[in-house]
């Protein structure tokens, strides 16, 4: 029996995982003496809803134009669904939402999503566009012209735009800048739509709550660089017990400092307890402190936001560490 | 798949100038023209009833010169503020960023630009010029010896026009870009004008001039092949016709022609190039 050598490259083709949505390596950028983005690295799996984190000017925007081919890098690869990102063809499958988010304002809704459906070289029926159009809530705004629409409906457009060609990778940059609080809702829903999809997502966002509902990882960025990555449970595992305590002797002392990162301030003690503690750990740390001696007048167990995770992270940053 | 996009682009741009208040403007500039044009045909025939068959044509086909150069000014200021702000624009308000991010090459969405610029361009030199050569013939009976000619040599100055608009607009601002072009077909047909005028006297230098602008932008070379076109063949022979701007001795040769093709050709590659470097 022979074995057709090409067969089996295509099953051993066919059992490699697929590749990321997105993958990106040493992307580097300066505009003239300012570094936008300095030597970031990251993959958004499929499936993967990936949140963008940093402040203002931390090079968010300029890695998603880098990555969809908008900015050319002064280093660094790209690659998108598998394909490199010099190939306009890498995009066929890509949906983006910019931050500064504009349509031609002599075309109707419906025109430029024809447009894009063109552009793109899908084959969407006129039906389902209407339908994408519905789902940002402009259904009976379809034939009139985009120079009319409001801000955030021209975003809602946008949103549409992003999703009719069927994307298998969505790049969103601020998706809720222009919206009201009931919009914002909204894209909640359609992310956990796209994520029920597998459809993978690159979420730019401000909203730390936003991203932390939805994201199954987040990218960290400070003044260009990658300060932090991981996903949710990395990031947010920790959690602090906050101890107001009285007569601590350094014996006492040291067992607190072994059950984690210890802070004091005056009676109250913070230790940052490790993410895989057991669930006996704070009754057998509190029921030792009381045999040191030490007398407990409270202990609270509290979950770290991801809002004071970040802003931990981008402050030590500033001390010189990036990670 | 890049010849999709092209089209696509092209039938867009042409779109974009059909709902634009550009169009509107067009429409009312040659509408005024046109009429004043036709009002002054009718007086030239009735006020100078006392001229010659011959006298008359030759007074009319001088006009018509006249007020085709104004058509052409029209066209070129319509096409160059439609070229500049239909890159340079987009890429300034944001429209561009949705676009170019669908799976297409940037040279494919800049020639696409090109193709509905000039299909719009030459749409409207046809349609108004041929107005006016129906105007000038129905008031003083006079009809220019190759109008397909003429009409096809002003369409190509305005395609030379906007080319060049669309390069500028691929580097600088879009209101800047539609004012250095329309600057530089004035300058160039001005340096046309002067090198006539250095032709007359003799003087090299100043002739010299003109020869080198009709290279540099072709406009005005391809302007005065359209003139004489239009113009009635006795007009050549009379000397005292040679240092007029509006009339042209000699009929465009077929290797000035191929230089202004080339020209074009290459203007629009370096806006390609350009557009292609540029972040976005």
């Amino acid at each position: 029996m022979t074995i057709d050598p090409v067969v089996t490259a295509e099953r051993k083709l066919a059992d490699l995982p697929p590749t990321p949505a997105v993958w990106c390596s040493g992307l580097r950028k300066r505009y003239r003496k300012q570094t936008a983005v300095d030597d970031v690295s990251f993959t958004v799996g499929r499936g993967e809803v990936l949140g963008l984190l940093g402040p203002n000017g931390a090079g968010k925007t300029s890695v998603i134009k880098i990555l969809l081919g908008l900015v050319r890098p002064d280093a660094g690869e790209v690659l998108l669904l598998g394909r490199p990102g010099t190939d306009p063809q890498a995009r066929t499958r890509v949906g983006y939402l910019p931050e500064l988010f504009r349509y031609q304002p002599w075309l109707s809704a419906a025109e430029v999503l024809a447009l894009h459906v063109r552009l793109a070289g899908a084959a969407v029926p006129a039906r389902e566009q209407r339908e994408s159009l519905a789902l940002v809530g402009l259904a009976d705004r379809a034939g009139d012209r985009v120079g009319g629409f409001s801000k955030g409906m021209q975003q809602r457009l946008g949103l549409a735009v992003a999703l009719v060609a069927r994307p298998e990778l969505v790049l969103l940059d601020e998706p809720t800048s222009a919206l009201d609080p009931i919009g914002r809702a909204d894209v909640r829903d359609l992310l956990l739509s796209l994520k029920e999809r597998r459809v993978a997502v690159l979420l730019n966002s401000h909203l730390i709550g936003e991203v932390e509902r939805v994201c199954d990882r987040v990218v960290i960025l400070d003044k260009g660089r990658v300060a932090a990555s991981g996903t949710l449970a990395e990031l947010l595992g920790q959690r602090e017990l906050r101890l107001r305590l009285d007569e601590v002797s350094p014996p006492a002392e040291a067992r607190l400092a072994a059950a984690g990162h210890l802070t004091r301030s005056g009676d109250s003690y913070t230790v940052t307890l490790p993410a895989d503690q057991s669930a006996t750990m704070v009754p057998d740390l509190v029921a030792e402190l009381v045999h040191l001696g030490v007398r407990v007048h409270a202990v609270e167990p509290a979950r770290i936001s991801l809002e004071e995770r970040l802003l931990d992270i981008l402050r030590a940053g500033t001390g010189g560490d990036h990670r | 798949m890049i010849a999709r996009t092209v089209l696509t682009l092209a039938v867009l741009t042409l779109q974009e100038a059909l709902r634009r208040r550009v169009l509107r403007s067009l429409v009312v500039m040659t509408a005024v023209l046109l009429s004043l044009s036709a009002w002054g045909f009718y007086r030239l025939d009735s006020e100078f009833g006392t001229l010659t068959t011959g006298e008359a044509r030759i007074a009319a086909s001088t006009v018509l010169n006249l007020v085709m150069f104004g058509l052409s000014l029209i066209a070129a200021l319509g096409t160059a503020f439609l070229a500049g702000p239909t890159l340079a624009g987009e890429i300034e308000s944001g429209i561009a960023l949705a676009v170019m991010t669908r799976p297409v090459r940037r040279s494919a969405v800049l020639l696409g630009k090109w193709l509905g610029l000039v299909a719009f361009g030459s749409g409207f030199v046809v349609v108004a010029g041929l107005g006016q050569l129906l105007i000038v013939r129905i008031t003083v009976g006079y009809w220019p010896p190759q109008p397909a000619t003429g009409l096809a040599l002003l369409a190509a100055q305005t395609t030379v026009l906007l080319t060049l608009g669309l390069l500028l607009s691929t580097v600088i601002s879009p209101m800047a870009s539609g004012i250095v072009a329309v600057g530089l077909f004035g300058a160039t047909w001005i340096a046309g004008v002067v090198g006539m005028v250095g032709e007359a006297f003799g003087n090299e230098g100043m002739a010299g001039v003109g020869t080198v602008s009709r290279m540099l932008l072709p406009t005005d070379g391809l302007w005065r092949g359209a003139m004489h076109a239009f113009q009635h063949p006795a007009l050549s022979q009379f000397p005292a016709f040679e240092d007029s701007p509006f009339l042209s001795v000699a009929p465009l040769t077929a290797t000035y022609l191929a230089w202004a093709a080339l020209w074009v050709a290459v203007v629009l590659g370096l806006a390609a190039l350009a557009f292609q470097r540029r972040d976005l």
